[in-house]
């Protein structure tokens, strides 16, 4: 476990990413194959299954460490990670472990087996066997909760640095649902067998916002279609069975068997980049409709006839059985047409329509329409492109439209947790309703980290009362909020809730008597709710 | 209400007609230390140690009235007994003992229970009511012991120099980096910002033994010291004045590097866990060896830090002050610039 903490130390800290992938190559060099294999699985976000609930560990930690319950939950809230919470109020071990990364996992997993007081002595005992760094990261395993500062594409980077496989050969071979458990380092890295997982799914071609649509050259060279607002998907479709996987890499098959229909009306061998939508028939439904439905792992009847779903297909990437990312996007396209041409009316699969436009005007016409047809915006996409992986720049863009915005002031403050536990960053927001100020949204990101700061001496200066944690200050300072959408929501005082808030911009330069009314955001919420 | 009261001025004592670390003009302040939150401008007359005031007149003017005392010394003004003493939280930090009519009560102003090498240790003092500072109250802060902070420091700043690369440490201004300085081995040369050296002058004239420094300036040539250590100000780190220097490592001491996630934010190579506050231990020691029945907590994490005392048996209340200087603002950038 040392040598996993100090890579972990390393790669976490640091903020230099040559300093973060060397360490990471050298561990990939030196490290026992089983020690190396649970590190990928870790760092590609494959974490053990947690197999003892948070209230359990929180309880046993504070126990060990005499502290009362309200206590441990203070300071998680300004430690803002459980694990994190239970290393450090724990007494410093008074023993020592030279027992390797996959020792532990496996000591867990013999844990999980047993009844709850070997669970909790077991636990103990680690807990006073491993140094602080050490017994931070076992804990996170037993949370479930391990996640890194290091992306999967240094990762692969480091990888490929140490094992002289191309890091996008290594990208695809990382992909699916591998586990330490059913493979080796072997069968992934060194010799895999491209047939060992059916539901491998391929890495997904990311596009950058594009900030000036005169850089794009020739409009004949760009094919255009709408930014749907769903799940990016891809639906594999390998002998005679179906995976439907996120972006993030989450296996989502069960949470949308609409999907199933399309192994019997699409040939094996096929899998298709696509947005999972909540479709009424002729249009999508609000994002708000799908929501309820990316929790569940089964979802009930009544779900499944609220808010029915299709595959909005964007592209083909492999067609009979055969990987064709490298065939021009045009060619791609032509080819899933005719395939989604041969399904019958009301499969849950659509092509994504065209967006016609020969100049640049047209275009953006067509994505100021986004809105009303329930899209984001547009997505710009090379004809002759190949599909890429990650995230890259210059063959495909997307061309969000601009967030809806209204102007508030601040009435509350909260210090953030974690990252910023000595920051005030969470803040309330009003509108005003006559006299008075009326909360409706808080919001967390969209400033820098100098404007926090100032905001932080300006909250301490200027708090009128204190609940809590939470700070009332006067309604002063003038804040212009974004957001993606608006919905009614009885339970908020204003009668609202917004999608995605952010502060755009600290204004300033405004009053507070300037700020929008309560009547301005029932307006926006009759136009776009 | 007793020996004193909490007013939107400062602490007051009616008995003896003076405010302690008042944070608006008053006549009569008595001043634990020089920390910008608790030595502020605009007082008629100041009184603190010996030990402080020089830098007190530094930041405030050499024309302000200002009168000293030195640990221990009880000194009567109107109708009660004041002493300061020791608070160990920068050099000549002291709490403020104010004795009336047989009831004590101490006023600690910022404090650390463990000794730092440079400061006066922190003396305990029995009283029936403590003002407890609790920066740092709650018991994720626990701080390393001041022997393993110095191998670590010493270790880090060796295999920089060994790599030829310039260490820089980010510390606090006034008491954090003339503590550092103090607990290094000098192994090669310190390099300084203006503010810290500008402290460390003050402490020299006064007796206060530190190694040798040299003040960074428009003119140092960077290239002279490859392997140097640097002690900056936290807000100095990522500035112009700190790219000069070229790829450093840097790091940051403070108490809120115990948190992963601050030290993640300040993007550091390192972060060393060290404080000028008390850490969780050390307050609720302070605060048993008082043996006093009554604690006002102010300045952190109030409310949790309250209601522990309450559960420890101890009758507890927040006060509410303008005390929010030095550390626990240093990580939000709101430290001054001098
Ligand atoms: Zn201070
Ligand atoms: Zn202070």
């Amino acid at each position: 476990m040392k040598r996993f903490a100090a890579l972990f130390a390393a790669v976490d800290q640091t903020t230099k990413t040559n300093a973060k992938v060397a360490a990471l190559a050298d561990y990939f060099r030196e490290a026992p194959e089983a020690d190396k294999l649970w590190t990928l699985a870790l760092f590609t976000g494959r974490r053990p299954r947690r197999t003892i609930t948070a209230g359990r560990l929180r309880d046993w930690a504070a126990e060990a460490a005499g502290l009362p319950l309200w206590l441990f939950e203070d300071s998680y809230a300004v430690v803002g990670d459980l694990a994190e919470t239970i290393s450090l109020i724990l007494p410093p071990p008074t023993r020592s472990s030279d027992e390797s990364l996959s020792f532990w996992i496996a000591e867990i997993g013999r844990l999980s087996k047993q009844d709850e007081p070997a669970r909790k002595a077991g636990i103990l005992d680690a807990w006073d066997r491993l140094a602080p760094a050490e017994r931070l990261l076992f804990t996170k395993l037993l949370t479930g909760g391990f996640r890194v500062g290091v992306s999967a594409r240094l990762v692969t980077r480091a990888l490929a640095q140490a094992s002289d496989v191309p890091e996008a050969e290594l990208q695809h071979r990382l992909m699916g649902s591998w586990t330490p458990a059913n493979t080796s380092w072997k069968g992934l890295i060194e010799a895999p067998d491209p047939t060992a997982d059916a539901s491998r799914p391929y890495p997904f071609y990311l596009a950058y916002q594009l900030d000036d649509p005169g850089d794009l050259g020739d409009p004949a060279d760009w094919f255009a279609e709408r930014k749907w607002d769903g799940i990016r998907g891809q639906l594999i479709l390998r002998g005679g069975d179906h995976y439907l996987w996120s972006r993030g890499e989450d296996l989502m098959t069960d949470r949308f068997p609409e999907l199933a229909e399309l192994t019997d009306r699409l040939p094996p061998g096929t899998v298709i980049d696509g947005e999972v939508l909540a479709w009424d028939g002729d249009a999508p439904l609000p994002f708000a409709r799908l929501q309820p439905r990316i929790g569940r792992k089964t979802v009930p009847k009544k779900l499944l006839a609220e808010a029915p779903v299709i595959l909005m297909a964007y592209d083909l990437l492999e067609e009979g059985g055969a990987d064709i990312r490298e065939v021009p996007f045009q060619e791609r396209r032509a080819r899933l047409a005719r395939l989604v041409e041969t399904l019958p009316p009301g499969a849950p699969m659509r092509l994504s329509p065209g967006v016609d436009f020969s100049d640049l005007d047209m275009l953006v016409e067509e994505r100021a329409a986004s809105r009303d047809l329930g899209a984001e915006g547009l997505m710009l996409k090379r004809r002759a492109s190949p599909y890429l992986s990650g995230r890259k720049r210059g063959d495909w863009w997307k061309w969000k439209v601009d967030p809806l915005t209204i102007d508030a002031v601040m009435v509350y403050a909260q210090a953030g947790s974690g990252r910023r536990a000595n920051l005030f960053t969470d803040f309330t927001f009003a509108v005003s309703d006559g006299d008075e100020f009326v909360p409706f949204t808080k919001a967390y990101s969209g400033l820098t980290d100098a404007e926090f700061r100032q905001i932080t001496a300006w909250v301490r200066r200027n708090t009128l009362q204190r609940f809590g944690p939470v700070r009332q200050v006067p309604p002063t300072q003038v804040f212009e909020i974004a957001f993606e959408g608006i919905q009614a929501s009885p339970r908020h005082k204003s009668g609202v809730a917004l999608r995605f808030p952010r502060m755009l911009r600290w204004r300033k330069d405004k009053p507070v008597g300037e700020i929008d009314t309560l009547e301005h955001l029932k307006e926006m919420l009759a136009a776009y709710g | 209400m007793g020996v004193l009261s909490f007013t939107d001025r400062g602490i007051w004592c009616e008995a003896g007609g003076f405010y302690i670390d008042p944070w608006r003009p008053v006549a009569k302040a008595l001043v634990t230390h020089g920390h910008s939150d608790h030595a502020r401008w605009g007082m008629d007359a100041y009184l603190s140690t010996d030990i402080a005031a020089p830098v007190i007149r530094q930041r405030l003017g050499e024309d302000i009235r200002l009168d000293t005392i030195r640990y221990g010394e009880v000194r009567r003004i109107g109708e009660a007994d004041v002493s300061f003493h020791p608070a160990g939280h920068v050099p000549g930090s002291a709490q403020i003992r104010i004795e009336v009519q047989g009831e004590v009560w101490v006023v600690s102003g910022d404090y650390k229970v463990v000794p730092d090498g440079l400061s006066d240790p922190f003396e305990p003092v029995s009283c029936h009511a403590f003002v407890s500072e609790c920066t740092f109250g709650l018991p994720v802060f626990r701080w390393t012991p001041q022997d393993e902070l110095k191998r670590q420091i010493d270790g880090w700043w060796a295999a920089n120099r060994a790599a030829g690369r310039v260490s820089m440490l980010g510390a606090y201004a006034l008491g954090k980096a003339q503590r550092l300085l103090a607990m290094v081995d000098p192994a090669g040369p310190i390099l300084t910002h203006g503010a810290v050296e500008n402290v460390n002058e003050t402490l020299r004239a006064q007796g206060i033994a530190l190694p040798d420094t040299i003040r960074v300036t428009p003119e140092t040539n960077v290239k002279d010291y490859s392997g140097a250590l640097v002690i900056a100000t936290p807000s100095a780190l990522g500035t112009p004045w700190a790219r000069r220097f070229g790829t450093v490592s840097s790091a940051f001491a403070s108490g809120w590097m115990a948190l992963r996630g601050v030290r993640r934010r300040r993007a550091a190579d390192r972060g060393f866990v060290v404080s000028d506050h008390a850490d969780w231990d050390g307050l609720n020691a302070a605060i048993r060896e008082t043996g006093a029945e009554r604690v006002f907590v102010t300045h952190g994490y109030t409310s949790s830090f309250r209601r522990w005392l309450e559960g420890e048996g101890y009758d507890a209340g927040i006060v509410a002050t303008e005390w929010e200087g030095d550390e626990a603002a240093e990580d939000a950038g709101v430290e001054e610039a001098s």
